[in-house]
């Protein structure tokens, strides 16, 4: 396959290394050093993709970051796949496969075209709002169509084999942009010494001064670059990353640089002595200063049908001529507001193709280039534009005609040109998208013709960010920006000799966004503002005049701005428009706010290492192993991975947790079962004044607990809401060990900490997390005092050793302390461990455990056996709304301490103190065998017109093989002084539940069985 | 993602290090029983919500695990100063260039507890 637009000499490619591709299915030729994009251009492709809305056929506009139609489906295999990738940016490899994103069958002949042709007028802005709202079940059967018809690129569908990097970084002196503005930057910055950063996104680092026209010291620009980058490369406090993305410019100058190591290379990382390389890394970079070198961006101007294959940007032909050896057509009419885009004419016409005429909306144009383009036998027609192009799959006409800037109406005679690409210029915009993620909203400049950014303390921009363009000048200032940001960085400044840049004079340019045209704008063709999203000027007219008058509520009917090129090249333009027909200014309507990414971002990068098994840490308790040989199965409670339950292995088949469970709870209540409760929450503290803290944080009275003993304790918030619950053991006088629940345990101890250091910071007291240090197993069941005593010398006899006491001795053979408490209801020993001596423990209790039927048991057993004692879990049955006065715990509260505990004040606020609060109630099924839904909401009278006034939901709910029947805890309004009325359960599906209010207490209401 | 210096242990840390934990310098009425329903209230739930300068108390959750204050720009985000639990701060919405030296406040002495 020829390349039929491919110069013979010329260009930043190596035409000796052909490299080969296929997009949509064909196969073409291009070169290293091409992007996919130049490689399509050259092979004469100029439909690359179908546009959103109205499907019509799209070509390549740009050359960079800002492309808005080339947007491709990458890959050749389904691991590989990476949708939305700019033409523009893709270097080419060989054997690289893409696809356009858009277009049914394919792009040359697609279905929806003629949709969008019929449609035009009955495609207006906010049409799937207004045709698809109703009726609302019917959304999700909308969006798939229209997804599948309007959608962007498609996710892979297999695992991504690519692995990425995060690394965090520190430099004095971060560059963005290695363009004319940047190297100078970095030199500066370098120089004196400072860390230096130096990014740039693309292939190459070099900037405009890779295919400019001007000399530097009287040689082409790119021998200045290379001199420069050699001398950057060479010095140690300097980082350069090329093909690096600054895409996020966060708090504090942390910004987030996206490296791409291997997608210039291959679809997914090549191998490395049989290791898979990096596919790219994100650099978390602090950085003393940033200098923002990011450059401006060319605007198109707005123009009929100025989507047609073969629009394109000024600036863009001419780094297509020079940069690529590509020259994207035969025949040229430029239409420009400025003299800088006259080089593309002048590019084209020196590589022997033809421009047919320059027209220059200006009366006078009379600016340097201008007069180069004159002297070269260019027609320039002035006063006019090109008002629209002609042509359908490819531009074969321009109509250009004088037009009336202030008046907005062509002024004179439309002539027809022949020609096949039209060249766009309506003045530039400086790449302010990293400076709107700090938050400043940027400044229009009239001289400019642009917003400039507004910066935060510590971040300079130089070059064309803020508005500088001419090379010489460009230069100048990014020295300056460089040895400022390493001054302030503490470093001297050091002195840059620049290159000589012959000055040029260029000729002001003129305000031009929409060309007007002979019909108005809503009967003219098409005026693309938004190319990516099809917004026309149509479309903003008609929102302006529905009354979107703010340009973030113009921005979100038309959805200008939201694809993923997110307006770099439509939105000023969108903001004139708006602006003209508000007839207010461009500064008086301002600008939408810029948020990262800059370029999107794959996913992998962002997540980095921290996936499958290392997405989030796991704790594993000292038993964990053997509860994996048992078979355990585990829930995550936090980070923590607890045993749910120990099916059994039954004829060959794996019991059902239903069985399990249930033979786990006979288990307990029968014989005697262990339970891993090492992950509770446990800290320990001393202090003269423990006791005293204990008696402000707890809602009980801990005065007078002796050495030896135990206490419940509930702790509130000083809004009176219990937030979490516990057993406190006093160790000794001053020293004390509290349980917390085990999602509870950091933040009860910060909690603790922030009365101690805030409000009481004269209390004398210590706080020591010691969760991982012991270990905890439940012995608990009828048998387990006879276990217990098998395996140690502490005196069990059950007035030595009483229910809420705690004793120190030793179980088998280990330091132990053994708590006489229970979750279960059962008599139980909760031993606590050193958790290195954890396992043997275990291990012995098992040897001597079996002849008493000693059962593991987990997490779903534990909740079953607790709930049936009525035994809340802080976080299930409470909700933050939630006293211990509503939960039926008035015994747990000391309402006559002197000191003023957190909570108490707050327990006789009015609403505090209402009867009908929601209260926690058991609820029996009337049929038992129905197991509430945890959530399900409650209703008094299910025959109530919908919507239904919902007095409470079920909190818990389980089947106890004890009680043979489902039963729940649920919090009901005024349920306290409703035992024996019945509530009812409406379900999604219809069925309604009735159950009865009673005691939370299911089992043994008096304690005996755990008192023995 | 902020960049705190954490006073007690002299270093600026990344935020991921430190827990925020509202608004600074709200103190607890020395005697609940004797406020009204209204200031109980007002200080269990009402907090400032400034454009401009917030003093924000700050816990150094996997450092140093001191609690301190922080004072920041709402709208540029900028930190201006962090201080210590007693001290009181350099910038304030009146003084937003910073206190004169000469106005320096000196720390409360800290307050006996009511011994339960």
């Amino acid at each position: 396959m020829s390349q039929l637009n491919r110069l013979a000499r010329g260009g930043r490619i190596d035409r000796s290394r052909k490299l080969s591709f296929t997009f949509n299915g064909k196969r073409y030729q291009g070169h290293a050093g091409d992007t996919l994009a130049s490689a399509l251009l050259a092979n004469g492709v100029d439909i690359v993709n179908r546009s959103f809305k109205y499907s019509r056929p799209r070509g390549i506009v740009a050359a960079g970051a800002e492309e808005p139609n080339a947007v491709v489906q990458l890959g050749k295999t389904e691991a590989g796949q990476v949708p939305n990738v700019r033409a523009t940016q893709q270097a080419l490899f060989d054997g690289l496969e893409a696809c356009s994103t858009n277009g049914w069958p394919n792009v040359q002949r697609d279905m929806m075209s003629l949709v969008g042709k019929l449609g035009g007028k009955f495609m207006p802005p906010g049409f799937y709002y207004k045709t698809f709202m109703a009726p609302a079940s019917m959304w999700m059967t909308y969006e798939k169509v229209i997804r599948k018809s309007a959608g962007l690129g498609r996710s892979p569908m297999e695992n991504d084999p690519d692995i990425y990097d995060h690394l965090h970084q520190h430099c004095d002196v971060l560059v963005v942009g290695a363009g004319p503005a940047g190297l100078a930057a970095a030199l500066a910055a370098a120089r004196s010494g400072a860390r230096v950063i130096l990014v740039d996104e693309q292939e190459q680092m070099g900037g405009s001064l890779l295919d400019t026209r001007e000399l530097l010291d009287d040689k082409p620009a790119d021998q200045w670059v290379a001199e420069a980058l050699q001398e950057l490369a060479g010095l140690d406090n300097v980082t350069l990353l090329p093909r690096t993305t600054a895409n996020g410019y966060h708090d504090h100058h942390f910004v987030t640089l996206h490296e791409r190591r291997t997608e210039h290379l291959a679809e997914t990382a090549p191998l490395k002595d049989g290791r898979r390389q990096v596919r790219s890394r994100m650099h978390r970079v602090r950085a003393g200063r940033v200098v923002l070198a990011t450059g401006a961006h060319e605007r198109p101007l707005v123009y009929g049908n100025n989507d047609v294959p073969g629009n394109l940007l000024a600036g863009a032909v001419s780094t297509y001529v020079r940069r690529y050896g590509v020259v994207p057509g035969k025949r040229l009419v430029l239409s420009t507001s400025n003299d800088h885009a006259y080089r593309a004419a002048l590019d084209w016409l020196e590589n022997g193709c033809e421009v047919v005429a320059i027209a220059d909306a200006r009366a006078n144009p009379d600016g340097e280039l201008v007069e180069q383009a004159r002297a070269q036998g260019i027609r320039i027609i002035t006063g006019s534009a090109v008002i629209e192009a002609k042509g359908e799959s490819r531009v074969s006409g321009a109509r250009v005609a004088k037009v009336d800037l202030d008046g907005f109406r062509v002024a004179g005679a439309v002539e027809t040109l022949d020609c096949d690409t039209i060249a766009s210029s309506g003045g530039y915009s400086p790449v302010i998208h990293l400076a709107s993620h700090t938050g400043g909203r940027p400044t229009w400049r009239d001289d400019i013709l642009g917003f400039v950014p507004t910066l935060v303390k510590g971040v300079s921009a130089a070059g064309g960010a803020q508005g500088v363009y001419a090379t010489g000048e460009v230069l100048t200032d990014g020295v300056a920006a460089g040895r400022q940001a390493a001054a302030e960085a503490g470093f001297e400044a050091a002195s840059v000799s620049l290159p000589q840049v012959a000055a040029r004079r260029d000729g002001a340019a003129c305000a031009l966004y929409q060309v007007p045209h002979e019909k108005p704008t809503l009967r003219a063709p098409k005026q693309f503002v938004d190319l990516q999203n099809d917004v026309t000027a149509a479309g903003i007219e008609v929102a302006t005049r529905e009354g979107f008058e703010s340009i973030e509520h113009v921005k979100r009917y038309t959805a200008m701005g939201f694809g993923t090129d997110q307006g770099k090249l439509g939105n000023i333009n969108g903001m004139a428009i708006a602006a003209r027909l508000l007839g207010r200014s461009i500064p008086e309507v301002g600008t939408t706010v810029f948020r990262p990414n800059y370029t999107p971002v794959t996913f992998g990068a962002i997540v980095g290492r921290h996936c499958r098994e290392l997405f989030d840490p796991e704790r594993y308790t000292a038993m964990h192993q053997w509860h994996v040989e048992h078979g355990a199965e585990f829930e995550d409670v936090g980070q923590w991975k607890r045993p749910w339950y120990f099916p059994r292995q039954v004829d060959g088949k794996t019991e059902s947790m239903f069985d399990a469970v249930a033979r786990e709870c006979r288990a307990v209540r029968e014989a005697v079962g262990i339970l891993d409760a090492s992950t509770l929450g446990k800290i320990d503290i001393q202090g003269p004044d423990a006791r005293e803290f204990l008696g402000r944080v707890y809602t009980n009275k801990w005065a007078k607990l002796a050495p030896g003993r135990v206490r419940y304790g509930l702790m509130c918030k000083d809004d009176g809401m219990v937030f979490d619950d516990g057993t406190t053991s006093c160790l000794g006088e001053n020293h004390f060990l509290m349980t917390t629940t085990t999602g509870g345990a950091a933040g009860v101890l910060e909690w603790l900490e922030l009365w101690h250091q805030t409000e009481w910071p004269e209390l004398d007291v210590y706080f020591t997390s010691v969760t991982d240090h012991w270990a905890t197993m439940t012995v608990t069941g009828p048998e387990a005092r006879k276990l217990m005593s098998e395996v140690t010398d502490i005196d069990l006899d059950k007035e030595a050793f009483k229910f809420m006491d705690w004793r120190e001795g030793s179980v088998a053979g280990v330091p132990a302390r053994v708590f006489r408490i229970s979750f279960t209801g059962e008599l139980a020993y909760e031993i606590n461990v050193q958790a290195n001596y954890a396992l043997h423990v275990w291990e012995t209790l098992f040897a001597h455990g079996e002849k008493y039927g000693l059962t593991p048991y987990g997490t779903e057993t534990m909740h079953v056996l607790r709930a049936e004692k009525g035994f809340i879990i802080a976080g299930q049955d409470t909700d933050g709304s939630v006293t211990p006065e509503d939960l039926g715990m008035h015994w747990a509260v000391g309402y006559d301490k002197p000191f003023s505990w957190i909570g108490q004040r707050a327990l006789t606020r009015p609403d505090t103190a209402r009867t009908d609060r929601k209260q926690l109630v058991g609820l029996k099924p009337r049929n038992a065998k129905v197991v509430l839904e945890e959530g399900a909401q409650i209703v008094f009278d299910p025959k109530h017109a919908i919507p239904m006034p919902m007095v409470g939901h079920v909190t818990s709910s389980y089947y106890s093989p004890t009680l043979d029947s489902g039963f729940a805890l649920a919090v009901v309004k005024g349920g306290q002084q409703k035992m024996g009325e019945t509530v009812y359960l409406p379900m999604a599906d219809g069925q309604v539940h009735e159950a009865e209010i009673v005691s939370p207490i299911f089992l043994d209401p008096k304690g005996e069985r755990q008192n023995v | 993602m902020f960049y705190i210096h954490c006073p007690y242990c002299g270093e600026l840390r990344e935020e991921e290090e430190f827990h925020p934990k509202g608004q600074a310098h709200i103190a607890r009425p020395a005697d609940p029983a004797s406020c009204s329903d209204e200031e109980w209230g007002d200080y269990l739930f009402f907090r400032d919500n400034p454009r401009g300068i917030h003093h924000e108390l700050w816990v150094h959750a996997v450092g140093c695990r001191k609690f301190f204050n922080i004072t920041r720009h709402t709208v540029t985000y900028e930190i201006l100063e962090t201080y210590k639990m007693g001290e009181q701060p350099r910038f304030t919405a009146e003084y937003p260039e910073g206190r004169p030296s000469r106005d320096r406040v000196e720390p409360a002495p800290l307050r006996e507890g009511v011994r339960a």
